[in-house]
């Protein structure tokens, strides 16, 4: 068995951002294990730009801004194994792992972050009628192909969803040739982010239908057209407004799931909400010594958000080590109430937060001109005015510490409040 | 010249072409598909049924039982999934109960082994996610779970291995009746045979009526299911609902790879080849399964599919010589209990061959088994280790929800009766076939497929032919 | 008076502009939260620009294509224009992230570059 101080799972935008921070604060030993062939995650695909107006303050496109981390990455001689599957995580952070060349692995870690992204959801989980033929693609598979391998997937496109990558993916089959019949919303409001709508819909003259779903797929071996139609409040299709369209290809971008398989191995709780773990302030879960960071805790629309937050998890998991985390003190759990949809992180002690505690949180629906209240108990902490709240653009709160210490409370909420 | 041709490559011709291929046979298989069992065969309840179900005095009856006993071996020759874990038809009410003894008796006449009728609270203890409404349930512990299209495909593969030969993507679009043999014309040539199988299940009709009388006609049944994920906690038998004038009722099945199917609905349809999933009848499926259970966690569904029914107007199986064409069998209207028939059935077969032909030889060096499958997933460390120092490839993951190594794949394109796309590699080692559905591991399977068949990715189908993925290269590059 | 609708793509605030040209010519922008709202939708009106990201044919490398972008936003007209010459060229690994895979596109005067080693 080997040792490391800290093993990363996952060598995403995620588990570079952390391992980097973590040896920034002092850990030695430490191993991120990437499945792919190369560092940088679902990055490396994302070739359009948008990346790092946060962090760097820059538009970059995904391979540059995962280009940064791993040449940092490179430079600090963090050990790294490429197309290596983790297969378990124990409870005492036993990594079991294998790869072509060092064959079965086994490694004890001090500590282990988990950052394995996340998924997209698929046809049969949404379910659509009809046949199955071959032309159904997730958003981001397709994405892979045209971007990395250079294979077109189609010429007459449908995309269901307006989640992102839908979107980014509608601009970039035009521009490759392909005709994009529409984008096809079931909710009333978009899916992505506002900048996508208007530069990858808008500018081409993409029509995008909201509260409208597919209701057939026809084509017994390759897709031959879908049937759209609008639907009522309860997502049911209202006959008559059907509309159909000859086509040989449907994408999907209907939503991400974390990769929570080996979180739950671990023994670490999921939440619900999140479909990600539970996690504290810190990032670790509700295993001792277990960290998570990014959309394997919750899916992200900003990769920023995701390093702003692996970097927590990195800093966590090297106080960890040292034996530096407080794990007594004035602590509270956090609870999403009206509107709000879930917050992370799930529990706060105080005495490990820095300068200020971020928090971050997405709504249910749409809101225009309304106020976000943060109580400690029934106490009001502070109230935000909000001019626009959408559930596909994530909220980031950032309190200070000493707006929370001293007082105590068992819960934090964050609820909408509407104006009267 | 062959000795037997064998038209459709499913389950059932899959099986008597193995069986036959244990006589001295010149043997050949035809199917119109590109991968054996890629109709009926691949989309059905998986399910050996313990044949109390089978309507006595009839072929049904007559061969379920029999044929779900023979099970165990020929698995363990094959190296195919299955486990017999027993089923219960559970009941709510009187009505349901008198069904249920009924379904006892019937099983009695069918030799159906180790049946017992249950009562509420024997049910729940057996299965605590049923709903607490349960009243009493039929025990039947030799039914059993199998994948039936790698069934279909080891058979395939063990006949050709015993020397059959397989040809696929051949449709049979005529058969010419010459004086001692038949002449199948098909879009790959003609080719002649002394004695013709008819095994071409929702077509059985049409191929029956190239040489004999029309005497059956095939009315296909569609049935819709879903597929639940892995690593739930449902039910641990197969649990079926007590027939009623309404219907079959909807299982609750384990599959062998441990997810769960929800399902069949049951409704006539005009198109044979028409196998799309429908809103209504899904709706059907979900509304009815909770019934038995409102446990079923309906967001944990993977996919959905529907899947047809050989059932003929004659409401029994067809295993006979066809009325004026002597040397021409057909096997059909072969739909449930047609899988859990099929060892029997394809003994009964051979008898018949043996029948007609006068006596069959046997072969000296017939080999029942198959070269083990490895399944990666389910070995201990220590085998993993060994396999891996052997082939590096089996320490490169392809598909993670599955955790299916590349060697596994690449084992699977070059056996006999060998995958040819997406799907035939994921219908034998499961690529694609996880939660993800193949979103990962997908571009990665083309790209080994390729390799392996020596053609470009373009060039590799999803399913049959034209079922093609990609549309060609970005930039215009040829 | 001339008026025109805009949601602002600056950032992910996705503010909604309501612009309108003033008497003397100028334009009067409202509903940004930040200053970069008011340039966004000047220019959106009068001259409209796009980063433009795209791959190239690249030989010898990890991968059969090299991902490239504009260095910063060409006038949005001469994106399908840009596409074709962006679709001519072949490139040879090694490249660096930066490197010019086309100088100064269509005579914008903006090159196009590599956006990751390989």
């Amino acid at each position: 068995m080997e040792n490391y101080d800290l093993v990363v799972i996952g060598g995403g935008p995620a588990g570079l951002a952390a391992a980097i921070e973590a040896r920034k604060n002092g850990v030695e030993k430490i191993l991120v294990i990437e499945r792919d062939r190369e560092l940088g995650g679902i990055l490396q695909q994302c070739i359009h730009n948008g990346f790092g107006l946060h962090v760097f303050n820059e538009e970059l496109s995904g391979p540059e801004y995962a280009g940064r981390f791993i040449t940092e990455l490179m430079s600090m001689d963090i050990e790294y194994k490429l197309d290596t599957m983790v297969l378990d995580v124990t409870d005492d952070k036993v990594i079991h792992a294998i790869n072509q060349q060092d064959g079965y692995i086994t490694i004890q870690a001090k500590a282990v972050i988990l950052s394995m992204g996340c998924r997209e959801r698929t046809a049969g989980a949404i379910n659509i009628p009809g046949t199955r033929p071959s032309g159904v693609f997730t958003a981001g598979t397709a994405q892979r192909f045209i971007n990395m391998e250079g294979y077109m997937v189609g010429k007459r496109v449908v995309i269901l969803g307006s989640g992102d990558i839908g979107l980014i993916m509608a601009r970039r089959m035009t521009l490759e040739g392909a005709k994009v019949l529409a984008v096809v919303e079931v909710l009333p409001y978009s899916g992505g982010l506002t900048r996508n709508i208007v530069q990858c819909l808008d500018d081409f003259d993409i029509p995008l239908y909201l509260s409208h779903t597919v209701i057939d797929i026809k084509g017994n071996k390759r897709v031959e057209g879908v049937t759209i139609a609008e639907v009522d409040e309860n997502r049911k299709p209202i006959p008559g407004t059907e509309i159909s369209y000859d086509c040989d290809t449907l994408l999907l971008s209907v939503g991400l799931i974390p990769e929570n398989e080996l979180t739950a191995q671990a023994g670490a709780q999921l939440d619900p909400h999140t479909n990600g773990p539970f996690v504290n302030e810190s990032m670790e879960t509700s295993r001792d010594g277990i960290f998570a960071c990014g959309n394997v805790v919750h899916v992200h629309d900003l990769v920023d958000f995701v390093t702003e937050e692996s970097r927590r998890a990195g800093r966590g998991a090297a106080r960890y080590i040292q034996n530096k985390l407080v794990s007594n003190g004035q602590a509270f759990k956090t609870k999403p109430l009206n509107g709000v949809s879930y917050i992370v992180p799930q529990t706060v002690r105080i005495e490990n937060v820095e300068k200020n505690l971020d928090l971050f949180l997405r709504v249910r629906k749409v809101y225009k001109n309304v106020k976000l209240v943060i109580k400690g108990d029934d106490e009001v902490i502070k109230e935000i005015k909000k001019r626009n709240l959408a559930p596909g653009e994530m909220e980031h709160l950032t309190l200070p510490v000493n707006s929370l210490t001293g007082k105590s409370f068992e819960y934090l909420t964050i609820e909408v409040k509407e104006e009267a | 010249m062959y000795d037997v041709a064998i038209i459709g490559a499913g389950v059932a011709g899959t099986f008597i072409g193995r069986e036959l291929s244990k006589y001295q046979l010149k043997i050949l298989i035809v199917d119109r598909e590109n991968d054996v069992g890629n109709e009926t065969t691949a989309a059905n309840s998986a399910i050996i049924h313990a044949g109390y179900d089978a309507k006595a005095n009839g072929l049904k009856g007559k061969f379920n039982a029999p044929g779900n006993a023979m099970y165990d071996e020929i698995c363990e020759d094959l190296d195919v999934p299955f486990k017999r874990i027993g089923s219960l038809v559970i009941g709510f009410n009187d009505t349901d109960h008198k069904t249920i003894q009924n379904l006892y008796e019937n099983g009695l006449k069918n030799k159906v082994p180790h049946m017992r009728i249950l009562n509420h609270d024997e049910v729940l203890e057996m299965e605590p996610h049923l709903n607490n409404t349960v009243y009493s349930a039929l025990y039947a512990p030799t039914a059993g779970i199998i994948s039936p299209w790698e069934l279909a495909i080891a058979l395939a593969e063990n006949a050709i291995e015993n020397g059959a030969e397989l040809k696929l993507e051949t449709t049979v679009t005529d058969i010419k009746k010459e004086e001692d043999s038949y002449t199948l014309i098909t879009d790959k040539g003609d080719f002649t045979a002394k004695y013709v199988i008819n095994c071409a299940g929702v077509h059985t009709d049409v191929i029956n009526n190239m040489v004999a009388e029309p005497y059956f006609k095939i009315r296909p049944k569609k049935g819709n299911y879903y597929v639940l994920d892995k690593g739930i906690d449902l039910v641990n038998h197969v649990i079926f609902q007590c027939p009623t004038d309404k219907g079959k009722g909807i299982l609750i099945a384990p599959t062998v790879h441990g997810n769960y199917l929800i399902g069949p609905d049951s409704e006539f349809v005009e198109d044979k080849d028409s196998v799309a999933t429908e809103a209504r009848c899904l709706e059907y499926v979900k509304e009815t399964s909770l019934l038995s259970s409102t446990a079923i966690p309906f967001n944990k569904v993977i996919r959905s599919f529907a899947g047809l029914r050989a059932n003929s107007d004659l409401d029994d199986f067809i295993i006979e010589e066809a009325k004026g064409a002597k040397g021409f069998i057909n096997v059909a209207g072969f739909e449930s209990p047609g899988l859990s028939s099929i060892p029997a059935v394809a003994h009964y077969v051979v008898e018949l061959m043996d029948k007609i032909a006068g006596g069959l030889t046997p072969r000296a060096d017939f080999n029942p088994k198959r070269r083990k499958v490895v399944r990666f997933n389910e070995l201990p460390e220590e085998e993993k280790k060994q396999l891996i120092k052997e082939n590096p490839l089996y320490g490169k993951v392809i598909c993670r929800c599955e955790t299916i190594t590349e060697a596994e794949i690449i084992d699977s394109i070059h056996r006999k009766a060998g995958a040819n796309s997406v799907k035939a590699v994921k219908k034998r080692v499961r690529p694609g076939a996880g939660r993800c559905q193949g979103g990962f591991c997908g571009p990665r399977v083309v790209e080994i497929l390729a390799r392996e068949l020596g053609v470009d990715e373009k060039d590799v189908p999803y399913d049959s032919t034209d079922a093609y993925i990609l549309t060609g290269k970005t930039k215009n590059e040829k | 008076m001339e008026k025109h609708k805009l949601i602002c793509i600056n950032c992910p605030m996705g503010c909604h502009l309501e612009v309108t040209k003033t008497e003397n010519g100028g334009w009067l922008v409202e509903g940004n939260q930040c200053k970069r709202g008011t340039s966004y939708a000047i220019r959106e009106l009068t001259e409209p620009t796009r980063v433009l990201t795209s791959t190239v044919i690249i030989k010898n490398g990890f991968l059969p294509r090299l991902p490239v972008r504009t260095e910063t936003a060409i006038p949005k007209e001469k994106i399908y224009k840009a596409m074709d010459v962006i679709n001519k060229v072949v490139v040879e690994a090694p490249v660096k992230v930066g490197d010019v895979i086309v100088e100064n596109i269509l005579d914008t005067g903006i090159n196009v570059i590599a956006s990751r080693n390989m």
